[in-house]
């Protein structure tokens, strides 16, 4: 695994570097200028000397710093607690080349990490504001910017990086990121061409407790490869809430969900807006009176407010540490100074400090990185419903609102998609009806789409009796 | 309504809403009330204060005799070229303070020899010490403890991160554990517990209106076994395993002969095993109540040990060995009515419990002359209900470490039975700071220096493991990867340290959570690490 790593560099870095020189490159070259005596001292002594713990096909050279100023592409998806942290380490450790990808715009309860922003920036894009403090502080240092989704960047945007390292607070995401390396894999008679890869360094914070991961797409495990390290998140029981309260939560869950729709307080259509305080201080004063129903004591604005928005504690020492290691990983990479972090890294500082490494396995079907086509198992009377049901609940699957299309006398026939709403309208019938009815066959071969990957997957319908 | 005065929420709380949720608003305000002191602006410097600066703390002082190099601005956030040249602690000062205007931040070129420098020190919260000679840890660590100061080492050395807490003794209330278990008594329950449950009778209510209590059903069927087992508590896999088919016979079976969906009866069954823990006082619990601190309270005693005088003699008399009901939970279906009723079943007694606990504690007070109203109900309530989680850290002194009578010879050599250790590391810094006393530099500095340093530094090493009588073996790797090292700084070993310490710090002056005791390392290369009690 490692002497590929090394030899996919080597290779990046000199055709980057051949063209580099034909296209003849003007100015500055070594970003010169803005270079002081002593600048990258801390970080030559890894580059430049031998060592007995570097990569085995580590050679020093002076070349190595040249290759990381000049050449080197980095993408930083998140400018959040995780992002600014990554672009300052990214920055002082000799990356000039960074974009960074974030579709936010600065909140006050961001100010107590994401020290890339002060409170006149609120309201700002996060990428942007972050860009223009790392290139104004870190002089040479060129952040690029991007105001957007990762969604609305394409394949030709994420090939041009040589490393990914994502600073995300969304399991969806991430699944997105993990599938779009994965797609970019080139496999030659079945053969992975190594030169396609492009390393994922994933890291996750809550609270005290982060992770930092190493991923290989298409040789170490992925992140749908340990989807199981994610659990679904649990929902209070519809009972509960419209019945049986116990606890502030509750309450809460009752208002958002059974009260707002009913009442409609700020109007027709108007969805509740956790960032609105008006929005949260009419919850807060419905909670308290559904509380007062069943004497429940401890709704408060802060509990009403987490509730609504789902709200992550956070601080800036766990973002520091997480990032940290995501960026150290980056270096010994991008430089095979060390051999990288196999592959997965737990941290937790509640009761001392605690850290555990481990290598997380690859799972042999799993449904984004090993392209094996994927089972699915039912009576042809089950209804259409039921496989919808699956690809949502099942464990290893996750999936958020599945598409379902598949062939059908030779065309091309939509069999469910909920995100468009008239499609949804024209299709919701098909859940009713049965495979058989639907005209579905032993081994009919389903496409599967979703927001958790920018892929279809591939599913093989096989009846059960 | 009164309720919209308290609705509207300052800035500052909405800025820090989310670590609000973790330390509260008495954490929070404890942070505002520290004043911290910095020893050196170097990166791992700037890294721990941004990290105190962020959320607030009320103070910081950074000491720095030094003045800006290039170097220096290579692998510091809070340093820019233009400040190369200046003092290192104004310059890094001035970029910290644009981070949060809450917070003061304040800097000093040096302590001057003339001032007192217990004096100094001693307004300080905590100190942080960064990429500090050994021998002015020492200095500074015995001048810090004899004035009752937490002192905190920390140190970035190539790959290598290094923390020492010195404290003589912290203690911590709320130390909120990842997986505490409930304290539910049903093995000894107490009075009003044995009335509410004796209110149900199970065999006389039909299934709709055995929606119940899981734990209710537990406790049930936990009379039926003691009965049959001598008042004992299923102890092994066996006996549990027993007792949940003892409860699955108990589920209402319909008219076709099979068994109804009775809901609670099946939470009752998965969950045996938290809701069957034994009821005793948990071991660090004990030996605070078994300290000296605890046993002889003077006027001069923290509250903290006040209260768990309080609590050991609760324990000893009206508790009947048993620490006052914590008064919590856990959810569970059932009924909202019903919930509620036994939820206040517990909340009443932990009320109880704490008003007696309260008595010892005022007649404590007032037996070293003390007002009564010097330990709050809020506080003595606090302390009741984490009285399963109190712990007290106590880390050794610097001097104690590094005595030839009284370092830890024991834990380094188990640990050095395994070569890659993190010990190993332990023992390399102190070989690097050998060479700094008899070369006057760190090894391996300049380019050239690295292959004959190599030599000397294992000359270091074998210097040290012989004035310790330590028989280990320290490997050439890391005598040549020391050499390599050169002391550089990399930002991402000074950032990751940066984080870890300022946690450590955040805890010292929240007193929430539990500090580590007492060496930390941490090792880059392998994304390792490893806490020694040294």
């Amino acid at each position: 695994m490692n002497l590929l790593l090394f030899s996919l560099f080597r290779e990046k870095k000199r055709r980057r570097i051949e063209e580099l020189n034909e296209n003849m490159v003007v100015d500055g070259g070594n970003g010169d200028r803005s270079d002081w005596q002593g600048r990258w001292d801390h970080v030559k002594k890894f580059l430049e000397r031998a060592g007995p713990f570097t990569h085995p096909d580590f050679e020093p050279s002076t070349e190595s710093l040249q290759f990381l100023l000049d050449t080197c592409k980095i993408l930083v998806i998140g400018a959040g607690g995780l992002g600014c942290e990554l672009l300052k380490d990214l920055a002082l450790s000799g990356f000039r080349h960074i974009h960074v990808v974030d579709m936010d715009t600065i909140d006050i309860s961001n100010l107590n990490r994401q020290f890339l922003f002060r409170p006149k920036d609120v309201g700002r894009p996060k990428a942007e504001v972050a860009a223009d403090f790392v290139n104004d502080r870190v002089l040479g240092c060129n952040v690029v910017p991007h105001f957007k989704k990762i969604q609305d960047l394409d394949e030709t945007f994420y090939r041009q990086f040589h490393i990914v390292v994502c600073g995300l607070d969304s399991v969806v995401a991430r699944r997105w990121m993990n599938g779009m390396l994965l797609s970019l894999l080139i496999y030659e008679d079945g053969v992975l061409d190594p030169s396609s890869i492009i390393p994922l360094i994933d890291g996750g914070t809550e609270g005290f407790k982060g992770n930092a991961r190493v991923i290989l797409p298409g040789m170490t495990a992925c992140i749908d490869c340990t989807l199981e390290l994610y659990p679904p998140q649990i929902n209070f029981p519809m009972c509960t809430i419209a019945s049986m309260p116990r606890l502030p939560e509750h309450c809460v869950e009752y208002v958002r969900m059974l009260l707002w729709p009913k009442e409609k307080p700020f109007g027709d259509g108007v969805a509740l807006d956790g960032d609105d305080p008006k929005h949260i201080q009419w919850v807060y004063q419905k909670s308290l009176d559904r509380a007062a129903e069943f004497s429940i004591t401890e709704v408060t604005y802060r509990l009403t407010q987490g509730v609504v928005k789902r709200i992550i504690p956070a601080v800036a020492s766990t973002n520091a540490v997480i990032a940290a290691a995501c960026a150290t990983e980056v270096f010994k990479i991008a430089t095979s100074a060390y051999v990288p972090l196999n592959n997965y890294l737990v941290f937790n500082d509640v009761d001392g400090l605690y850290t555990y490494t481990f290598e997380a396995e690859r799972k042999e079907n799993c449904s984004a990185c090993s392209q094996v086509p994927q089972d699915l198992q039912f009576l042809p009377s089950a209804k259409l419903q039921e496989v919808l049901d699956y690809l949502t609940e099942n464990a290893s699957l996750q999936m958020k609102s599945p598409a379902i299309t598949t062939t059908l006398d030779g065309k091309n026939k939509t069999l469910y998609l909920q995100t468009v709403a008239s499609i949804e309208e024209r299709t919701r019938p098909n859940l009713s009806k049965t495979l058989k009815e639907l005209g579905l066959v032993d081994g009919q071969e389903l496409a599967v789409a979703d927001v958790t990957t920018p892929q279809t997957v591939l599913f093989k319908l096989n009846f059960i009796s | 309504r009164q309720r919209t005065m308290t609705d509207h929420k300052t800035s500052k709380e909405q800025k820090y809403d989310r670590q609000l949720r973790l330390w509260g608003d008495h954490g929070q305000e404890a942070l505002e009330n520290a004043h911290v002191c910095l020893i050196n602006a170097t990166a791992t410097g700037t890294e721990i204060l941004k990290n105190l600066v962020l959320p607030g703390i009320g103070a910081f002082t950074i000491v720095d005799g030094h003045k800006v190099s290039g170097e220096d601005v290579g692998n510091n956030f809070f340093l820019t070229s233009s400040s190369i040249g200046k003092n290192r602690a104004q310059a890094a000062t001035e970029l910290l303070q644009e981070l949060n205007s809450d917070v003061s931040g304040n800097f000093v070129e040096e302590v001057s020899v003339n001032v007192n420098i217990l004096y100094f020190f001693h307004r300080f919260s905590l100190v942080i010490g960064v990429q500090l000679p050994e021998s002015t840890c020492l200095r500074l660590g015995s001048v810090l403890w004899d004035a009752g100061v937490t002192f905190l080492v920390c140190r970035t050395y190539g790959l290598i991160g290094y923390m020492r807490l010195i404290v003589k003794e912290h203690t911590v209330i709320e130390s909120h554990p990842d997986n505490a278990l409930e304290d539910l008594r049903l093995d000894q329950p107490f009075t009003e517990l044995k009335h509410h449950i004796e209110s149900y009778n199970l065999d006389s209510m039909e299934k709709k209106v055995r929606l119940i209590i899981d734990i209710i059903v537990v406790a049930k069927y936990l009379e039926k076994w003691y009965s049959e087992h001598n008042s004992q508590l299923p102890k092994n896999y066996k006996e549990k395993e027993a007792f949940r088919q003892l409860i699955r016979e108990g589920i209402l079976t319909n008219e076709n002969g099979k068994p109804e969906d009775e809901e609670n009866f099946e939470e009752a069954i998965k969950n045996v095993n938290t809701t069957l823990n034994p009821t005793k006082v948990p071991s660090a619990t004990e030996d605070i109540f078994n300290a000296e601190q605890c046993e002889n309270i003077t006027s001069q005693s923290p509250s903290f040990w006040v209260m768990a005088q309080g609590v050991r003699d609760f324990v000893r008399n009206e508790g009947n060995g048993k620490l006052p009901v914590r008064g919590t939970i856990p959810d569970m279906i059932a009924d909202s009515d019903k919930f509620i009723k036994l939820q206040n079943v517990y909340r009443d007694k932990a009320m109880k419990d704490a008003a007696v606990v309260s008595k010892h504690v005022e007649a404590l007070l007032q037996s070293v002359g003390k007002p009564p109203e010097s330990i709050s109900e809020e506080e003595i309530k606090l302390f009741c209900k984490s009285a399963a989680f109190l712990r007290v850290v106590r880390c050794r002194s610097l001097a104690e470490e590094y005595s030839m009578d009284t370092f830890n010879k024991d834990e380094i050599t188990s640990c050095m039975d395994s070569t890659d250790s993190e010990m190993v590391l332990y023992l390399m810094l102190h070989s690097v700071d050998r060479f700094y006393q008899q070369h006057s530099r760190y090894p391996g500095v300049y380019n050239y220096q690295v292959e004959e340093d190599i030599n000397n530094l294992k000359l270091c090493v074998n210097s040290l493991l012989q004035e310790y009588s330590l028989n280990v073996n320290v490997k050439d790797d890391y005598i040549h990867e020391f050499c390599r090292y050169g002391a550089a700084e990399p930002h991402t070993v000074a950032a990751f340290l940066g984080g870890s310490a300022a946690q450590e710090a955040i805890k010292i002056i929240t007193h929430q959570f539990v500090p580590f005791n007492n060496t930390f390392l941490y090792n880059a290369m392998s994304q390792t690490s490893a806490t020694f009690q040294l």
